[in-house]
Formats: structure tokens, sequence, C-alpha cells
């Protein structure tokens, strides 16, 4: 359990740090071909940051209104509550506020950019269909996510895309645009320069494609991360895994869910994972890999 | 000159961590007091929560005279305790006095149908639980207490200000290691 949540600290450490590296690479590349030094990466980072610092900000209120989740109160759902207060106690995290999606699809998600400002929104199908030990492992892998500032982790991986999205596309366009500039800054003979400018077209239009798959890497390590963490709250693996199964077994889609928010789900609420190429674009790991990393806890 | 500064610097280093250490080992100490107290919160609210089981239980089953005392016995002892010790053997026979008292109203299909009795029972299963998570968070902050004390460099500075470990909360029987089993 501890070397699993270690382990899972560290690849997405590593995978923020290529990222990194790529931006930095590009940041090169985009310096020497406009001559505009570390300027190109100061404005992308402005505009993306910009970009997404309204979702940071109100992550909760936007997905909220998005998933059509109503708060609910504790006298309603007792149940729920208690298993939300529990887990928070055993968090050491004030208790987030919870609510209630009215679909029979079972699923959950956790929002909000620090734990004080979290929420824990619950499908009613959840409630009818797992039974306690269940959803405390579920309830125990969204305060795993809260705890892990994971919203934050999210809104920087996407942060990072959108660097290297527009530090590529300006790469593209500087050579419509500086043809001369750069005429008169190559040194070192046509053969060099011809090859880096075929290397920053190689690499402009791949990077934006790496940048999307690293975010889903980083995507899948913290639904690792929040599974092993969570059961460190419970300290009890297979209720979770036995949740998961149920979860997964369940063909039901989220009618409420979207492409923009299904990687905030426990499960994928869209239900259409198969194939190696959708494996690598996914935000969630496969089930099944989940339940055996549970079950060798 | 340079020889000046190099010292200056590793000085300034030496003091920010040394700040750095002792600040957060008194603010680990204070997280292991604030969550022993969260585990006396949620007892208190067990207390709190039986005698109104009892009353409404009383309202269907009259005869079962025995069970209530046994459980309102428990209770005053568990809330009167002195020692941990003590507690814990008061706990411990609450705990059995409760599974009684479920085994009773297992005869009385109406009392399982109460509205007020059905909440109680949800009350009191989760309180059960948050007993549970809150002395599992008491003694993950103790063991994050300690490690600090015991690993380098912040030994040193827990040993220059006299910290002390804390204890864990163990319990003794493994029959209490479970909550009192509450079905739905």
């Amino acid at each position: 359990m501890y070397e699993q949540i270690t382990r899972n600290k560290w690849k997405s450490f590593f995978l923020i740090i290529f990222f990194l590296g790529l931006i930095f690479v590009l940041t090169w590349v985009f310096g020497e071909l406009t001559g505009l030094g570390a300027h190109g990466l100061i404005l992308a980072a402005i505009i993306a940051i910009l970009m997404t610092f309204g979702s940071y900000y109100a992550s909760d209120k936007i997905v909220l209104a998005i998933s059509k989740a109503k708060p609910i109160e504790k006298k309603d759902y007792p149940y729920l509550y208690n298993v939300v207060e529990g887990l928070a106690i055993a968090a050491g995290l004030p208790k987030p506020r919870c609510c209630l999606i009215d679909d029979t699809a079972p699923n959950a998600f956790a929002s909000g950019r620090n734990p004080r400002n979290s929420v824990i929104v619950v499908t009613k199908g959840l409630l009818e269909k797992l039974n306690r030990v269940e959803l405390e492992g579920v309830i125990a892998h969204e305060m795993a996510h809260i705890k892990n500032y994971d919203v934050l982790v999210q809104t920087l991986a996407v942060v990072m895309v959108g660097i290297v999205a527009l530090l590529s596309d300006w790469i593209l366009r500087s050579f419509l645009w500086g043809g001369g500039k750069r005429k008169g800054r190559s040194r070192g003979g046509g053969g060099a320069a011809a090859l880096f400018i075929l290397i920053a077209i190689l690499l402009a239009t791949l990077s934006p494609l790496v940048a999307q798959l690293l975010r889903f890497s980083i995507s899948r390590k913290r639904e690792f991360l929040a599974d092993a963490s969570g059961a460190l709250l419970t300290r009890y693996p297979p209720g979770l895994a036995s949740a998961l199964r149920k979860l997964a077994e369940d063909r039901e889609p989220l009618e409420v869910a979207n492409k923009a928010t299904a990687h905030l789900y426990i499960v994928n609420p869209l239900k259409d994972i198969k194939g190696a190429v959708n494996k690598l674009f996914s935000t969630h790991p496969p089930i099944e890999e989940r339940i055996a990393a549970l079950e060798k806890m | 000159m340079i020889a000046f500064w190099v010292l200056l610097v590793l000085i300034a280093i030496a003091v920010f961590s040394f700040v750095g250490i002792y600040n957060s080992l008194v603010s680990l100490r204070n997280r292991c007091d604030n969550a022993w107290a969260q585990v006396d919160v949620q007892l208190r609210r067990r207390y709190d929560l039986i005698p109104n089981l009892v009353e409404t239980v009383k309202g269907y089953a009259k005869h079962e005279r025995e069970v209530f005392e046994r459980v309102t016995e428990a209770r005053t002892k568990a809330i009167s305790a002195a020692t941990v010790k003590e507690q814990g053997e008061a706990e411990n026979m609450l705990s059995g006095a409760l599974k009684s008292l479920f085994a009773v109203v297992e005869n009385y299909p109406e009392l399982k149908a109460n509205q007020n009795f059905l909440m109680l029972q949800e009350e009191l299963a989760g309180t059960e639980g948050k007993i549970a998570y809150a002395r599992q968070f008491y003694n993950d902050s103790v063991m994050k207490f300690n490690l600090k004390q015991q690993v380098f460099p912040s030994n040193i500075v827990a040993k220059m200000f006299n910290f002390k470990e804390k204890e864990y909360f163990e319990i003794e029987e493994a029959e209490a290691r479970r909550p009192v089993e509450v079905k739905f």
C-alpha cells in the first residue's frame, strides 16, 4: 500500500518533469528561430494560465452545474453523510460538501481547488447499488483525490498542454512570418540550418500530441494513487476493489457526463473504452488493472 | 571575503532549517492532541445517542428490562472511566450490551420498521465508524510525530527541546477491534 502510494507519486512527478523538459526544448527552438529568447515561454505561460485560471478557481461550481448535481442535506441522506464524515476524519480533512446526481448509473467524483472548498458528488445509482463497505471504498478514493490536490495537478497538466500547443503553433507560424530574420542569423552554413528547421517542424507538429498523451498518463497515475491512498484510509482494499467490479459490470452510461468531465469520475462514465489506442488516450487505467493493484496490497 | 559569505549563507541555511524543523515538530504534536480530542468528541456523541436508542426500543419491548439495564450501566461506566484502560474495558462492555440490544430488536418487526429507530441505528453505526477512523487518524498522526523525532536531522532538534514520543492507541482484545455489527 505504502509502496504503491510512493511509486505513483514519483511517477506523476517524473511525468511533470518530462513535461517541463518538453516545454524547455520548445522554448529554446522558438527562441532560436525568432530571436525572442525566453519571451515566447513567458507569453505562452501567461496565456495558458489565464485560460485555465477560471476553471481552476471555480472548478467545483462549473463542474457541479455541468453535471446537474444538487446539494443534499444530512437529514435526507444520513447514510452517505456518515460515511463522508467518517472518512474526512480518517483523512484529517474538513468535511467536503456532498452533492447528488439524479441518475441510476453508479458513479462518483470529487472537485474543488483545495480541501476547504472541496465537494464530493455521487449518483443515486451509487447509493442504491453499493453496500456500506463498497461505498466507503469509493468515498475514500474521492477523499484521496482531495487530499492529493488532484484538481491542482490536473489543472497544471492542462496549463502545460496549453503552453506546448501555443509554442508549437508559434514555431510553425514563425516560418511564415520571419523568414528574413532567420536567414540573417544562420551561422553554420545551409546544411545545419536546414536540419534545424526540419527538426523544429517535426517537434512543433508532434509536441501537442505528446503533450496530450502525457496529460492522460498523469491522469491515470493519479487514479492509481487515489486508489492506493483511498485504501490506506479505509485499511480495506477489497472494499474498493469490489465496488470497482460492480461499477465496471454496470453498462449504463451516465447522461450528464461528457468528454470534458469524464476524467473526474471514479470510473469512465462514457463506457466506450476498448483497444490499445483508446487506452493511450484514456484518462482512466483499465479497471482490471486497478483491481489487480488493489488486490496486491 | 568569499569564505565569509559562504559561511554566512551556511549559517543562514542552518538557522532556517532549524526553525522549520522545530515548527513542524510543534505542529505535529498539536495534530496528535487534536486527533485525540476528536476521538473524545465521537465517543461523547455515541454516549448521547444511547439513551435515545434505549427509549425508542423501550416503547416496543417493555419486558426486556435486563438488556436496558446492562446498556445503561455500561454507558455510565464508560463515561465515568478515569483511566484509558478502564475506559477500554467499559467500551468493550458497552459494545457487548449494544449487541444484545440489537439482538432483542430482531424479535420486534414493528420496531425494525420504525423510522426513528432506523435513524438512530444509522447514527450509531456511523458514529462507531467515526470512532474507529478518529482512532486511526490519531495513530497515523502519532506515527508521523514519532518518525519525525527519530529520523535525522530532526532527531537533534527533538532531543534539544525534549520532545517526547507519543503512545499509540491499541485495543487489547481482538473482539473489540470490530465495531458493533449493525445489520441493514
